[in-house]
C-alpha cells in the first residue's frame, strides 16, 4: 500500500481518522485522570460500560454505534454513581469499589452478552468485538459521530479550562473560591466518561483503561505545565491510536485494542526513561556527575589535610590512603586524574600525590561557599 | 441434579473459598485493585509457559503464571518508588501491556494454543469438570477441583499459621514494624498467595469473576462485621453461597456461570450495603432521623423548662410561637409536638405547653450532659 493508498481506501482513512480521534479525546482526558489519581476509574467505567451496550441491543435490536454508545455512557454513569455511593457511604475505600463495579458489572455484561447470543435473531454478531477492540468495523458515519463528540468534547474543555485546572490542581481552593465542585466534577466525570465510550468500539472494554493511564503518565514527564502537558497527551493519544489501528487492519489476526497498548506501553517506557528533566537516564546522568564532584572534592580535601599533618610539604601521599577516603565502588584513578587534569593535584613519584597551589586556592574558595551558604 | 452439575458446583465452591481468603486482606489492606492487575496480567505467564510445558493443568505453568503476577507487583512498586508516577497509574500501566501480549500471542498463534481469548476473561467453569484424574480406573474427580482444593489449602495454611501477623500487619503497621515483622515479606507473601490462586481458578472463571470472587464477597463481609475472624468466615461462605446460586442462576437463564456469579455477589453486596444492620444505608439514613428528632424533642424541652413560671411563660410557650422561636418550619414543630405530647413528655393546658415529670426529668439530664 503506497501512502496515496492511506487517503484513498476507504476503510483505511475511517479507521485512521477514527482511531486519531478517539486517541485524541482520550489522551487529553488523560491529562485529568493521571493528575486527579483516578487512573483506575477508567478501567472501572469501561468495564461498567458493558452491560450499557448489551442492554441497549436488547432492547432495540439495533446495533447502529450510537444507540450502544448511548446503552455504554448510561452504564458507565450509573457503575461511577455507585463507586461514589459506596465511597461516601461506608467504610470501603475507593480501591475495593472501583474493583467491585468492575467485576460485577462486566459479570452482568457477559450475563447479557451471553443471553443475546442465543436469540434467534441474526444480527446479534459482533457484539464480542467490544471486547478487545475492532477498529477495521469503523465506517464513515462512526467517524462523523466521533468528530462531533469531540468537537464538544474540545469545546466544554476550552471553555472551563481555567476550572478544571483549578480543579485538579488543587481542589479544596477551588471550593473556598465559591466554584461549584459538585457541577465541574460532575461535568469532567461525565467527558471522562464519553472519552471511554467512543474509545470502546476500537479499543475494547478491557483495555480502554490504557487509553485513559498511559498517554497523561507519560505526557506528565516532559513537562510541569499542564498546558502542554494537555496538547503532549492528546497527541500521544493520537500517536498510539493510529499506529495501532493501522497496524491491526493491517496485519491479521492482531487485536487491536492490544496493539494499541503495546505502542502506548513504547511511548510510557521512552517517557519514563528519556525524558529531558524528570527522565530516569537524565537523574541517572545528574546523579553521577554530582557524586563525581563530591568525590573530587572529598580527595582534594584528604590530600589537604595530609599535607598540614605532614612536616615535609612535598611529601606524597599514595593512592592507597587516598582511596580510603572514597566508597568503595568508586574508582580512585578516574578522580586523580579529573583533578590533575585540573592542575589541582599532582603526582610526585608512582602513585603518590600532593596537592598544588591552585588545590589549595580551591579549597579556600568552596570554604567561604560553604560559609557563606550556611 | 447430574454429576456433571455437582462438580462444577463442587469446584465453583472451592474457587469461591481459595479466593476469599487472600481477598479479605486485599479489602482491608485497601488493594483491592491488585487482584484486577494480577488477575490480568498472569495471562502473559500462562501462554508463554503453556508454549513451555503445552498442558494447561500442568504445575509448572501454575507456577510460572503465579511468577508473572510476581513481577507485577514487582515492577509497579519500581514506578513507585522512581516516583514519576502514582501508584494508581503504575498498576494502569503494568498490567494493561501484559495482558495486551498475552492477547495477541493468543491470537496470533489460535492454532497451537488451546486457549480461546473469551476463556481468559470468563473461563470455562462448565467444561472444567471434563479432564479428570484417573488412577488405576478409579475416577478421583476433576484435575481442576483438586488444584483448587491444594490452592485453598495452601491458603489456609498460610493464613491460620499467620494469623497474628497478618492480623496485626494490616490493622497496626507501626506496631507490626517495631515487633520486627518486615512488611515487605508479609506483601510479598500475600500477593505470592493472590497469584496462585488467580492462576488456579484463571482457566476455571477467567480473570474478571477472580476479581470478583475476591474482592465482592470480602467487601460484603466487611459491611456485617467487624471481627477479622468472622470477616474470613462469612467470605467464604457469601462467596459459596453465591457461586451456588449463581451457578443455578446460569443454568435458569443459559447464560455464563461466571457472569452469573459475579452478578450475583454484586446483587448481595448490594442488598448488604443498604440494609446492613450496623451500616446499611437505610439503617443510617433512619438513625440520622431518628436522632435529629430525638434532639428536636429536647430542644423543646429545654425551652419550655427554661421559659417555666417566667413572665413570658404565656408568649414563650404557646404552640404558634414555638415554631418562631427555635426557626422551624410549623410541620416539623407539629410533628415533633406530636410526638412529644404521644410520649407523655409534655401535655397542653389551654393555651400553653407544660412538661410533665418525665418530660422534666429529660430535660434536666440533657442541660446536665
Amino acid at each position: 500500500m503506497d501512502i496515496w493508498g492511506l487517503f484513498t481506501d476507504y476503510t483505511i482513512r475511517n479507521v485512521t481518522l477514527g482511531s486519531a480521534i478517539l486517541g485524541l479525546v482520550s489522551g487529553g482526558l488523560s491529562t485529568f485522570a493521571v493528575l486527579r489519581r483516578q487512573s483506575l476509574l477508567g478501567d472501572a467505567i469501561s468495564h461498567a460500560a458493558l452491560p450499557g451496550i448489551g442492554l441497549a441491543f436488547l432492547f432495540t435490536h439495533n446495533k447502529e454505534l450510537m444507540i450502544l454508545l448511548a446503552g455504554a455512557f448510561v452504564a458507565g454513569w450509573i457503575g461511577t454513581g455507585l463507586m461514589t455511593l459506596i465511597i461516601r457511604h461506608s467504610r470501603l475505600k475507593e480501591d475495593t469499589a472501583l474493583a467491585l463495579v468492575l467485576s460485577v458489572f462486566f459479570g452482568f455484561g457477559i450475563v447479557v452478552l451471553t443471553h443475546i447470543q442465543k436469540l434467534p435473531i441474526a444480527s446479534q454478531a459482533g457484539l464480542e468485538s467490544f471486547l478487545f477492540g475492532q477498529a477495521a468495523s469503523l465506517v464513515a458515519s462512526d467517524v462523523r459521530l466521533f468528530t462531533l463528540i469531540s468537537l464538544i468534547v474540545f469545546a466544554l474543555i476550552a471553555l472551563f479550562w481555567k476550572e478544571f485546572k483549578l480543579l485538579t490542581l488543587d481542589p479544596d481552593f477551588t471550593q473556598t473560591q465559591g466554584y461549584p465542585i459538585w457541577f465541574l466534577d460532575t461535568l469532567l466525570t461525565t467527558l471522562l466518561v464519553v472519552a471511554i465510550v467512543i474509545g470502546l468500539q476500537t479499543v475494547g472494554v478491557v483495555l480502554m483503561s490504557a487509553m485513559i493511564v498511559a498517554p497523561g503518565a507519560s505526557a506528565r514527564q516532559w513537562t510541569d505545565r499542564m498546558g502542554i502537558m494537555f496538547f503532549l497527551s492528546g497527541f500521544f493519544g493520537l500517536l498510539a491510536g493510529t499506529a495501532g489501528a493501522l497496524t491491526s487492519s493491517f496485519v491479521e489476526k492482531l487485536p487491536t485494542g492490544p496493539t494499541i497498548v503495546v505502542y502506548l506501553s513504547v511511548i510510557v517506557a521512552v517517557s519514563v526513561l528519556f525524558a529531558p528533566h524528570r527522565g530516569l537516564v537524565a537523574g541517572w546522568i545528574r546523579r553521577r556527575t554530582a557524586n563525581v564532584e563530591i568525590f573530587k572534592y572529598t580527595v582534594l580535601l584528604a590530600l589537604y589535610d595530609l599535607s598540614r599533618h605532614h612536616p615535609d610539604e612535598r611529601h606524597g601521599h599514595s593512592e592507597k590512603v587516598i582511596e580510603k577516603t572514597l566508597p568503595a565502588e568508586v574508582d580512585v584513578h578516574k578522580i586523580l586524574q579529573a583533578l590533575e587534569t585540573e592542575h589541582l593535584i599532582q603526582r610526585v613519584n608512582h602513585n603518590h600525590w600532593i596537592i598544588t597551589a591552585e588545590g589549595l586556592q580551591k579549597i579556600n574558595q568552596l570554604n567561604s561557599e560553604h560559609v557563606n551558604h550556611d | 441434579m447430574t454429576e456433571l452439575q455437582l462438580d462444577i458446583q463442587i469446584l465453583a465452591i472451592v474457587v469461591a473459598a481459595a479466593c476469599a481468603l487472600p481477598g479479605v486482606f486485599l479489602v482491608l489492606r485497601k488493594m483491592s485493585m491488585m487482584s484486577d492487575a494480577i488477575s490480568h496480567a498472569i495471562l502473559f505467564g500462562i501462554v508463554i509457559a503453556f508454549f513451555i510445558v503445552e498442558d494447561l493443568s500442568s504445575p509448572f505453568l501454575v507456577a510460572g503464571a503465579a511468577l508473572t503476577g510476581l513481577f507485577t507487583v514487582w515492577v509497579v512498586e519500581l514506578f513507585n518508588k522512581s516516583q514519576r508516577v502514582h501508584e494508581d497509574a503504575a498498576i494502569g500501566l503494568v498490567f494493561p501491556l501484559l495482558f495486551s501480549i498475552g492477547v495477541i500471542l493468543i491470537s496470533r498463534y489460535a492454532g497451537q494454543v488451546h486457549l480461546d481469548v473469551d476463556a481468559v476473561l470468563l473461563g470455562e467453569i462448565a467444561f472444567a469438570p471434563f479432564q479428570r484424574i484417573i488412577i488405576g480406573g478409579w475416577d478421583l474427580g476433576p484435575v481442576a477441583t483438586w488444584e483448587m482444593l491444594g490452592i485453598l489449602a495452601l491458603n489456609a495454611l498460610f493464613v491460620v499459621l499467620f494469623y497474628k501477623e497478618l492480623k496485626i500487619a494490616t490493622f497496626d503497621p507501626a506496631l507490626a514494624a517495631t515487633l520486627g515483622f518486615s512488611p515487605v515479606i508479609l506483601h510479598y507473601a500475600l500477593m505470592t498467595m493472590v497469584s496462585f490462586t488467580a492462576v488456579g481458578a484463571f482457566s476455571a472463571v477467567g480473570s474478571i469473576l477472580v476479581v470478583a470472587l475476591m474482592v465482592g464477597p470480602p467487601a460484603t463481609a466487611f459491611l456485617l462485621t467487624q471481627r477479622l475472624s468472622t470477616m474470613i468466615l462469612l467470605s467464604v461462605g457469601i462467596g459459596s453461597g453465591n457461586s451456588i446460586l449463581g451457578y443455578w442462576f446460569a443454568h435458569w437463564l443459559d447464560v455464563s456461570i461466571a457472569g452469573a456469579i459475579a452478578t450475583l455477589i454484586g446483587l448481595v453486596f448490594f442488598v448488604t450495603f443498604l440494609f446492613s444492620p450496623q451500616e446499611g444505608l437505610v439503617f443510617q439514613m433512619w438513625r440520622r432521623r431518628h436522632q435529629r428528632q430525638e434532639f428536636f424533642i429536647d430542644m423543646v424541652l429545654v425551652h419550655l423548662l427554661h421559659h417555666r413560671n417566667t413572665p413570658e411563660e404565656p408568649e414563650e410557650c404557646h404552640p404558634g410561637h414555638i415554631a418562631q422561636h427555635l426557626n422551624w418550619d410549623t410541620d416539623t414543630v407539629e410533628k415533633i409536638l406530636h410526638k412529644a405530647t404521644h410520649r407523655h413528655l409534655i401535655q397542653i393546658q389551654g393555651d400553653l405547653l407544660r412538661l410533665t415529670p418525665d418530660g422534666e426529668a429529660r430535660a434536666r439530664q440533657r442541660l446536665v450532659e
